[in-house]
């Protein structure tokens, strides 16, 4: 023991940790406070980590502080240097090592009961397996969808024949597994149930497609939150219970939430296999070569932007990986200075997550008022001279308000083919995050500037200041 | 059914409609942070790896304290700082500009 407390001190510290995780969950739900709640919640979670030291369970010190001290620094590292861009990948990332923990956690404690001279009460066998099965699957789960948001994997949904049927046997004997190693206490099946499971958990996420990955990680993290929360009855610790359900439940609305501002639902999104109801890749590619697009260069743009007096810029994913984020907003600065009307049309999912875009433009400083969301904005675009899509794609799809058959069909979307000139700034004409053909750019009032978008940014500001 | 569990199943309950509770009418612009808040809370798992890494008396129960002791670290550190980054973006109102 470091300092000596009795077990009841420790309780009111896990009472006052807990008060400081749940305020600072409500103070992140509302912008104005959002900042100050994330500090609540780590000196709640620091609390919580200081009085478990005291604990008397506690004999020995060297591996906590060796791991303490190397989590410390590959989180500080990763944290501090991972790019705006990267941010959902890195929270994928931190979601599944915390999954990952969990179910090590169980691991050990099983091994440490079993076998012993009595049986392990029931209900601490099944928190152990219940943390195990689905610790395990959030881990592999957030790796995978870690891997295909940084296209280590292709993002397009992997899928083959009878997958479905191949993870439900596979759930199915997972859950056998989990059984026989409850009652046998025997370790082989443990391992059994946790190898299982990492590979359940990879194949959970193989046929989720790029553009759904946010509410997947949402999803893995409020199963992250219950194995945590599992283990808090294993160990019968109040922190563990209450913290790890509050990310459970409040994980598992926030997966609803970001569903139904994408207007999908959690079983489309697990099951549909996004974008593998498009025709093949290289039936979509034809096709797109076959059907006519007008190209424009960067001061016929320029010209257009210049003379324009209501402009609405879409930003995307790709503004956001080609870092153009700062020269859009000198190119609205000018844009303003010539009296021209510049708005910026926020998608709820535009970037890779929901509010993902909102915190590159606000790192730009962009002016707040400038940002309109969706249903503000798309009253507007019918009395929009110019709307500069800046790698955007699958939220201005038109497919989505018009086509039965597209797997985009009823998603909300930017309705910019209402604008008298689309300009699209795009690297190419492949097709967006989600494998799916935009008709968008083969509409007559829509013209295409090939290029980086921070290279094509540049080139508009050159040329609108030379109009 | 010990009065422990039945306790624990108590906190359990109310804490599920607690989470629901909390986070019903968040502003779809908070989301990422949001998620990547709460996805740091359950990092309070490094209080139960702590517990059985300080309790850990053969090799293999040792070594799987060690990792879970790391990665739930991680969890923890990375989490915050990431969100505590992201936030930071939003800190700045359009009239502090110049």
């Amino acid at each position: 023991m470091i300092f000596a407390v009795s077990q009841t001190t420790i309780d009111v510290a896990y009472l006052v940790a807990s008060v400081c995780l749940i305020l600072g969950i409500k103070r992140l739900s509302s912008p104005a406070t959002a900042r100050s709640g994330n500090v609540v919640a780590a000196v709640g979670m620091g609390i919580a980590v200081v009085f478990t030291l005291a604990s008397p369970e506690i004999g020995s010190y060297w591996l906590i502080a060796a791991g303490v001290a190397v989590g410390t620094v590959v989180g500080v590292a990763s944290a501090r240097l991972v790019k705006m861009t990267a941010m959902p990948q890195m929270v994928a990332l931190f979601n599944g090592v915390g999954g990952g923990a969990a179910a090590l956690i169980a691991a050990a404690e099983f091994h440490r009961l079993t076998p012993g001279a009595e049986h392990v009460v029931p209900e601490s066998m099944g928190a152990m397996l219940f943390s195990m099965l689905i610790g395990s699957i959030s881990f592999s789960g957030s790796v995978v969808a870690f891997a295909k948001l940084q296209e280590l994997l292709p993002g397009r949904p992997i899928v083959f024949a009878g997958q479905q049927v191949v993870n439900g046997l596979l759930f199915a004997g997972l859950l056998a597994a989990g059984a026989v190693a409850g009652v046998t206490e025997a370790g082989v099946w443990a391992v059994v149930l946790i190898a299982g499971s990492l590979l359940f958990g990879v194949l959970l996420v193989f046929p989720i497609g790029g553009a759904d990955m946010p509410v997947v990680i949402s999803l893995l993290n409020a199963f992250t939150g219950l194995a945590a929360a599992s283990t808090g009855f294993v160990l019968e610790n109040t922190a563990l219970i209450i913290g790890g359900t509050l990310v459970g439940a409040s994980g598992t609305l926030l997966t609803v939430l970001m569903g139904r501002a994408m207007n999908r639902s959690l079983a489309n999104v697990l099951f549909g296999a996004f974008g593998a109801a498009a025709p093949s890749a290289a039936g979509a590619a034809a096709e797109a070569e076959a059907k006519s697009y007008r190209e424009i260069t960067a001061e016929d743009a320029a010209v257009m932007l210049a003379y324009a007096s209501r402009v609405v810029i879409v930003p995307g994913y790709g503004l956001a990986v080609a870092q153009a984020q700062h020269g859009v907003r000198e190119l609205a600065d000018l844009l303003e200075r010539r009296g021209v009307d510049v708005k910026y049309a926020i998608h709820p999912v535009a970037g890779r997550m929901p509010g993902h875009m909102n915190v590159l433009l606000a790192e730009a400083n962009v002016p707040y008022p400038q940002l309109y969301d969706m249903e503000n904005i798309n009253p507007e675009f019918p009395r929009t001279d110019v709307a500069l899509v800046i790698g955007a794609n699958d939220v201005t799809n038109p497919a989505a308000r018009e086509d039965p058959e597209s797997p985009l069909y009823g998603m909300p979307i930017l309705n910019v083919d209402q604008a008298a000139n689309v300009v699209v700034l795009k690297r190419s004409m492949s097709p967006g995050f989600a494998g799916i053909d935009n008709d968008l750019f083969y509409r007559p009032n829509t013209a295409m500037l090939f290029g980086d978008a921070k290279e094509s940014v540049e080139k508009l500001i050159a040329a609108v200041k030379a109009a | 059914m010990s009065q422990t569990l039945l306790t624990s199943i108590t906190i359990f309950v109310l804490a599920v409609f607690l989470g629901f509770e909390l986070i019903s009418r968040v502003p779809t612009l908070l989301h990422t942070p949001l998620m990547s808040g709460t996805n740091a809370i359950h990092g309070i798992v490094l209080v139960g790896a702590m517990l059985i890494a300080g309790s850990a008396d053969s090799t293999l129960e040792q070594v799987l304290a060690f990792v879970a002791v790391v990665f739930a670290t991680i969890n923890v550190v990375g989490g915050f700082l990431v969100t505590d980054r992201m936030l930071e973006m939003f800190k700045r109102r359009p009239e502090e500009r110049e």
